[in-house]
C-alpha cells in the first residue's frame, strides 16, 4: 500500500477535536479538507496580488490576472487538456453542467430529441437537463443499474437511436462509488451522433483523467472535492463545442463589443466568465492540483482503493450492516454508503459524530439513485489522500458502538 | 448518563421500532404532510375530528428515530384531546425542546408527567441538528388542525 500518512501534517484541520475526541474526517466526496500549500496561496494572492483580472493597465492588475490565467494553465495540463483555453472557470461542477444544458441544449435540443442519462446521478447531472426538457420538449431516458450497483449497459441497444442527441454521465457515483461506463457510452455516442457530458465531481479528484483519451466531449469538475478553495470548478470542452456553444451569463468580461442592441462575445473561454470571476478560488485550485501532481494520481488513487478495500474488508464484519456499492476496488471509488441494522442513517452520524467521527448521511442529492435502492437514506464514508487504516478502526469501533446505543448486541 | 444515552432513550427506540397508530383513516379526515428536505424524513397525519375533539388518527411515514419516535408519541398523546388542549400540548412541546420561547414547562431535572413520554425527547436538546427531526411531526399537526377550523 502507497504509504501517504506523511502528508496528513499539511491538513492544519485534521488536528481539530470534535466532542472531545480526535476530528476522523471521513466526507471528502462532500468536500475536501484543504492542505497548507493551498491555504497559503490563497493568503498570499490576498496580501500582495489581489487586483481585477483582465482590465487594469497597471501592474498589480497584470499579476493577477497571470496569476488567474496560470491557474487555468495548470488546471488544464492535470487532466490533459491540449490547451488552456479548452477550460472554463466555473462555480462548480453544477454550473458547469448548467452551462452545457442552457448553452449548447437549449440551442441543439428540440421535440423528440433524447437525452439519456443514468439513475445513479447526482441531482446536478439530473434536474438541469429536466429543465432544459421542458424548454425544448426533449425527452429524458434512463439507464438503470445491476445488482452489482454499476450501469446497467444491457438496456443500451434498446434506447439508442438518431434522436439521442446527448448522453450525460457520472464518472463515479458518490453514493455507490461505481465508476460510470464512460469508454462505452463513449462508443455508443459516436455511434448515433451524440455528445457525452462527464459529471466528473468525484472522478477527477480520484482517478488520473486524460480529457485526450476519454473521448467525452464535456467534462465538469469542482475545485474544493479535490483540496481546493469552495466557489470554483471547471468545464472542459471541446474547443470546436465551446465555440458553439452560447453563454448562459451575460455582463462583463465576457464581451468584445456591446451595443445598445446587441453583443458580441469574447473568446472561449471568458465568453463564459461573466463578471469578476472567483480570482483567489482560482489560485487556490492552481496550488490543489500543484499538491496532487506532486502526489501523483497514481498514488491517490493506489492508496484510496488500498483504505476502500480496508474498510470494505471491516465493514463486512459487522452484523446486519449492507453496503451499497460495488465489491471490487477496480470497478469503484472511495464513496462507501451503508445501512446498519435498522439504525437510520442520521441516528448513525449523529453517534460517530459523538466520538468525532463525520460522516454523510441523506439521500446525497441523488434521489433517483435510493428510491431504485429502496432506501430512504444512507450513511456514506467516503475517503481521500489523508485518510488512514486507522480512521477506518475508528469508524468500525463508532459503528460496533452505535449497535450499542440501539440495543443490539 | 452521556448524552447519547440521553438521546436514545428506551422509550424513544420503542417508539421508533413500534410506532403507535400507523396506517391511514377510512372516514371523514384531514391529511396533512411534513418534510424535512434536507435530511429526507417525511411524516404523514390523517387527523378525524368531531365536535373540536380529535377522535383519531393515523401517521405514516419515514424517517430518523428521532423524528419517528416524536410522531408516534404525539399519535399517543393527543387522541381525544380538545383541539383547543392539543394546541397546549403543543406550544408546552415546543417550549421544551427550544423550538418557541417561553418557560420549560418541564424539570429537566425531574421529568414529571407534564408531557408525558414526550418528555423523553428533551435530550434532544443538547443535538441542535436533530430539533428539526423532534418537530417534523408537530408542525405537521399544527399544519392538520389549521385545516380542522378553515
Amino acid at each position: 500500500m502507497i504509504d501517504l500518512s506523511h502528508l496528513r501534517g499539511d491538513f492544519p484541520l485534521l488536528e481539530r477535536e470534535i466532542n472531545g475526541y480526535p476530528l476522523t474526517y471521513l466526507d471528502s466526496a462532500s468536500t475536501t479538507q484543504k492542505p497548507v500549500q493551498v491555504i497559503d496561496a490563497v493568503d498570499t494572492y490576498y496580501r500582495t496580488i489581489n487586483a481585477n483580472v483582465h482590465r487594469g493597465a497597471y501592474t498589480l492588475a497584470a499579476e493577477a490576472t497571470d496569476a488567474y490565467e496560470s491557474s487555468r494553465a495548470k488546471v488544464a495540463d492535470f487532466i490533459g487538456a491540449s490547451h488552456a483555453n479548452e477550460v472554463v472557470f466555473t462555480r462548480g461542477t453544477t454550473t458547469a453542467i448548467n452551462f452545457i444544458a442552457y448553452g449548447w441544449g437549449l440551442n441543439n435540443l428540440g421535440e423528440g430529441d433524447k437525452v439519456l442519462l443514468t439513475v445513479m446521478e447526482h441531482h446536478a447531472n439530473v434536474v438541469p437537463w429536466q429543465i432544459i426538457s421542458r424548454y425544448t420538449g426533449c425527452s429524458l431516458e434512463y439507464l438503470s443499474i445491476d445488482d452489482g450497483f454499476e450501469v446497467d449497459l444491457t438496456t443500451l441497444d434498446d434506447i439508442l437511436d438518431e434522436r439521442v442527441k446527448v448522453i450525460a454521465v457520472s464518472g463515479m457515483s458518490n453514493v455507490t462509488g461505481a465508476l460510470g461506463p464512460v469508454t462505452a457510452l463513449v462508443e455508443a455516442a459516436k455511434a448515433v451522433g451524440a455528445i457525452v457530458v462527464v459529471d466528473a465531481a468525484q472522478l477527477v479528484p480520484h482517478v488520473p483523467t486524460d480529457v485526450s483519451q476519454l473521448g467525452a466531449d464535456f467534462v465538469a469538475f469542482s475545485a474544493h472535492k479535490m483540496l481546493g478553495p469552495t466557489g470554483i470548478g471547471a468545464l472542459w470542452g471541446k474547443p470546436d463545442l465551446l465555440e458553439r456553444m452560447e453563454p448562459t451569463e451575460g455582463g462583463g468580461e465576457m464581451i468584445s463589443d456591446v451595443q445598445l442592441y446587441e453583443s458580441r462575445w469574447a473568446p472561449v473561454p471568458h465568453k463564459f466568465e461573466a463578471g469578476t470571476p472567483p480570482i483567489a478560488q482560482a489560485v487556490g485550485f492552481g496550488a490543489a492540483v500543484d499538491y496532487l501532481s506532486k502526489v501523483g494520481m497514481a498514488d491517490v488513487r493506489d492508496h484510496e482503493q488500498a483504505i476502500t478495500r480496508y474498510a470494505l474488508d471491516r465493514l463486512a464484519d459487522i452484523p446486519d450492516l449492507t453496503v451499497y456499492g460495488p465489491p471490487d476496488v477496480e470497478r469503484r471509488g472511495g464513496a462507501v454508503s451503508f445501512q446498519l441494522a435498522d439504525i437510520h442513517a442520521h441516528d448513525i452520524a449523529t453517534i460517530l459524530d459523538q466520538y468525532g467521527i463525520a460522516v454523510r448521511a441523506g439521500h446525497h442529492c441523488a434521489k433517483p439513485l435510493m428510491r431504485h435502492l429502496d432506501v430512504p437514506a444512507t450513511a456514506r464514508a467516503s475517503f481521500y489522500v489523508y485518510n488512514t487504516t486507522e480512521d477506518v478502526d475508528t469508524l468500525y469501533d463508532g459503528l460496533i458502538e452505535a449497535r450499542t446505543v440501539f440495543g443490539l448486541t | 448518563m452521556t448524552s447519547l444515552d440521553e438521546l436514545y432513550r428506551e422509550v424513544i427506540l420503542d417508539h421508533y421500532r413500534n410506532p403507535r397508530r400507523r396506517g391511514s383513516l377510512s372516514g371523514p379526515h384531514v391529511h396533512a404532510e411534513g418534510q424535512n428536505p434536507s435530511c429526507g424524513d417525511e411524516f404523514f397525519l390523517d387527523l378525524a375530528v368531531e365536535d373540536g375533539v380529535i377522535t383519531d388518527l393515523a401517521i405514516s411515514g419515514q424517517g430518523c428515530s428521532i423524528s419517528q419516535a416524536s410522531g408516534s408519541m404525539m399519535a399517543d398523546n393527543i387522541v381525544g384531546k380538545r383541539i383547543s388542549d392539543v394546541r397546549e400540548i403543543t406550544r408546552k412541546f415546543k417550549i421544551m425542546m427550544s423550538i418557541e420561547d417561553g418557560d420549560n414547562p418541564v424539570d429537566p431535572e425531574r421529568p414529571g408527567s407534564v408531557l408525558g413520554d414526550l418528555e423523553s425527547l428533551q435530550g434532544v436538546r443538547k443535538f441542535p441538528v436533530r430539533i428539526k427531526c423532534a418537530d417534523l411531526a408537530w408542525t405537521t399537526l399544527e399544519d392538520a388542525l389549521d385545516q380542522t377550523t378553515e
